[in-house]
This record gives C-alpha cells, structure tokens and sequence, in this order.
C-alpha cells in the first residue's frame, strides 16, 4: 500500500522525497520492449544528496516500525544498504545484508529470483535470522516483486516471520496490490516523471 | 581510535569481539574480516557508528563517500547523523547518471570506482568510508574522485585497519580513523 493512502495523505515530505527523486532515462538501456524500468530509471543518488529528504524517508519507516516489535530489518544489495541500516540502527534491530552470490563470507542460503532474461539468486548468512524473529525487508523500489519475494522466502526458509516489505518507490504495477506473496507492502513515493508515458 | 596511544574508548573491544574472521575467504591464506556480525548486534552498530559521529560532527564535513557496497552500510548513517550529503562511489555501469571514474589496482589487473557527476561540488568537505582499510587503492581512488571535483577530503575512515599491508601510507597524506586493527 502507498503510504499516501495509508494516515499520511498530504504530508509534505512524501513530496520533498518524490521531488528529490531523479529520472534517467534509458538506463540501464534502451528498452525495445516497453518496461518501465527500462526505459526511466528512478535514481535515489539524488535523495541521498538531500539530507533533509533523506532524513525523512528514514523518519517515516521508523516511525512505522519502532513499535511493531521488529527485530530484523534486512536490506537488499546494494540500494537497500543505503536505507535499511539507518532504519535498524533507529528501531534497535538488527541489520541483515541480503547479498548476490559469492559476497558473504560465511555459510549461506540463497533463493533464486527471475530477471527480466534468466536468473539471479539473493544469499543470505545461515545465522542471521533465527525462527520466530520478526523482520521486515528493504528495498530502494520494488517493481515485479521478484527480489523481495526471493527475500521473504530466505526469510522464511529459517522460520522467521516477515511482517512487511518496506520500498521508497512502487512501481505502478503494486498499485492496488497491499500484499506481496502474502505479505504487506508498504511504499512511499510513486516514480517520478512517469505522466507522459501513462 | 586512530592508532594513538589515547586510551581506548570501553566501547571499542565490544566492538572488535563481534567482527567475525573467516578464514580463506575470498580464497585460501586470505582472513577475512566479516562485519556482518557486528551488525547483528545493534548495540556493537550503533556504537561503531556513534564514535565516528562524535568524531565528525563538529568538522564541518558536508559530504560523507561511502566505498560500494559495505560502505553503504556505515556512510548513510553517519551522513544523517552529522547534517552531511551521503555519495555512493560504485563499482562501473552502476550509477545511472553521467559518472566520473578513477582505475585503481587489484591483486591481478585493474578495477573502477565511479562516482556521479555534480554530486559533489568544489568547496565540499568529505569524508570517505568504508568498513576495511588493507592496501589503500581503493580509498586513493576515492581521494583522487573527490579531489579531482575540487572537494577536501577531510579524513577516511575504516572500521578495521590491517595494519601490515600499510594502507595508511597511500592515502595521499590522508589521516585515517580506524577502530580495530587486525594483525
């Protein structure tokens, strides 16, 4: 669900963090077929240079989790570093990497997730997680939901619970859709600069 | 911190008990220094990031560079902790912008750290992050990017220093901070 629709309807920092948002278009290429990712990249550098906006795009996650007895919150490579650690560190929960093949050190699981040609697996360390923890999983934006249905299956896989999926940007596609196999899905900003092409 | 001989904050040694070694990593004779522990322990993360802010927050740093992708787990906050911008220095084809790039030397052959353009500016006090120093080219690198936009870099800071490959000395006369040496 949009955070809009969800007690934060008119706030104005949901417009500070959309504003600070930069398109690019045809990164990482251009796209033949019509993908929205393909064809305006929504680039959160930009948000990170902001501090105020960034400030509050981690205010309005912790401020959603501080009281929901989180004790996980784990972040997709690379963009979900750059957010979930703040949030953790905020919350008094851990910080979990959840990583592409061949990173973490340690013994690990890993969850393959389909890309727009082939495959990608997510690894995540055996230890991290133990059963019954409550987590939530970070991503700079969720799209078709692949990566952050790979996640809560890592998740699940050691008999942790995911009480959400937390992105800054949502895709149209999540519009209308609160849940992502079976979870919930929070999200703050839809993508800039998409009006022309809807 | 730092290599002085101040005393040592108490916090420091919770901190150097969670860093996990893993031998042969990324391959054999190599002891790798896994952070992943310490931020499974929030007190043992909030304390690594708590000494840099108290270090950092009075300098006027306007921009802290995190070095992909462990430095983005401890730059973020230590930029929002200290007012400052955050700026991801990334591996090649990563950023979506117009990016600048410095080369900098591996065991075998070369790699990129890129950085985007107009995210930092002329004037901008940096520092730049990253969880491990070993032998400095990937931090030089950073230096050179920053520099190179008309930036200062202010100090570089590392969770561990592995004291023997003398890192410390490449960082164009850089001081480095660093809470935990490995030997």
């Amino acid at each position: 669900m949009f955070a809009a629709e969800n007690g934060l309807k008119g706030d104005p920092r949901l417009e500070a963090i959309s504003a600070a948002i930069r398109v690019v278009p045809n990164f990482p290429k251009k796209s033949f077929m019509f993908s929205r990712t393909g064809i305006m990249f929504q680039d959160i550098t930009t948000l990170l240079l902001d501090h105020k906006a960034f400030k509050h795009t981690i205010d309005i996650f912790v401020d959603r989790y501080k009281d929901m007895q989180i004790s996980v919150v784990a972040g997709v490579e690379a963009r979900g570093f750059m957010f979930g650690p703040s949030i953790a560190l905020a919350i008094g929960a851990k910080f979990v990497p959840l990583r592409k093949p061949g990173k973490l050190p340690g013994k690990v699981i890993s969850e393959s997730y389909e890309l727009e040609y082939g495959h990608d697996r997510l690894e995540m360390h055996v230890d991290a997680v133990e059963p019954l923890e409550r987590v939530i999983i970070i991503d700079d934006l969720v799209a078709t939901g692949g990566t952050l249905s790979a996640a809560i299956s890592l998740m699940e896989s050691q008999g942790a619970e995911v009480v959400e999926c937390a992105c800054v940007i949502g895709l149209p596609e999540v519009k209308g859709q609160h849940k992502l196999k079976g979870k919930p899905l929070y999200v703050l900003v839809e993508p800039s600069g998409l009006d022309e092409f809807c | 911190m730092s290599g002085n001989k101040e005393e040592e904050d108490p916090r420091i040694n919770g901190i150097k008990t969670k860093i996990r070694v893993v031998p042969d990593f990324p391959k054999k004779g190599i002891m790798f220094q896994d952070i992943t522990t310490v931020l499974l322990d929030p007190k043992a993360f909030k304390d690594t990031i708590d000494l840099f802010v108290e270090r950092y927050r009075d300098k006027n740093i306007s921009v802290v560079a995190g070095i992909e992708a462990r430095g983005f787990l401890f730059g973020p906050p230590i930029a929002l902790a200290i007012g400052a911008k955050f700026v991801p220095l990334r591996k090649p084809k990563k950023l979506p912008g117009e990016t600048i790039f410095e080369e900098y030397e591996l065991e075998y052959g070369n790699d990129r750290l890129e950085m985007h353009v107009g995210a930092v500016e002329a004037g901008d006090r940096a520092l730049v992050v990253d969880d491990l120093i070993a032998t400095g080219g990937t931090l030089c690198a950073a230096i050179n990017l920053l520099e190179r936009v008309g930036a200062e870099v202010v100090e570089c800071a590392c969770v561990i220093e592995l004291p023997e490959l003398q890192g410390r000395q490449r960082l164009k006369g850089k001081p480095l901070c660093m809470l935990v040496e490995y030997r």
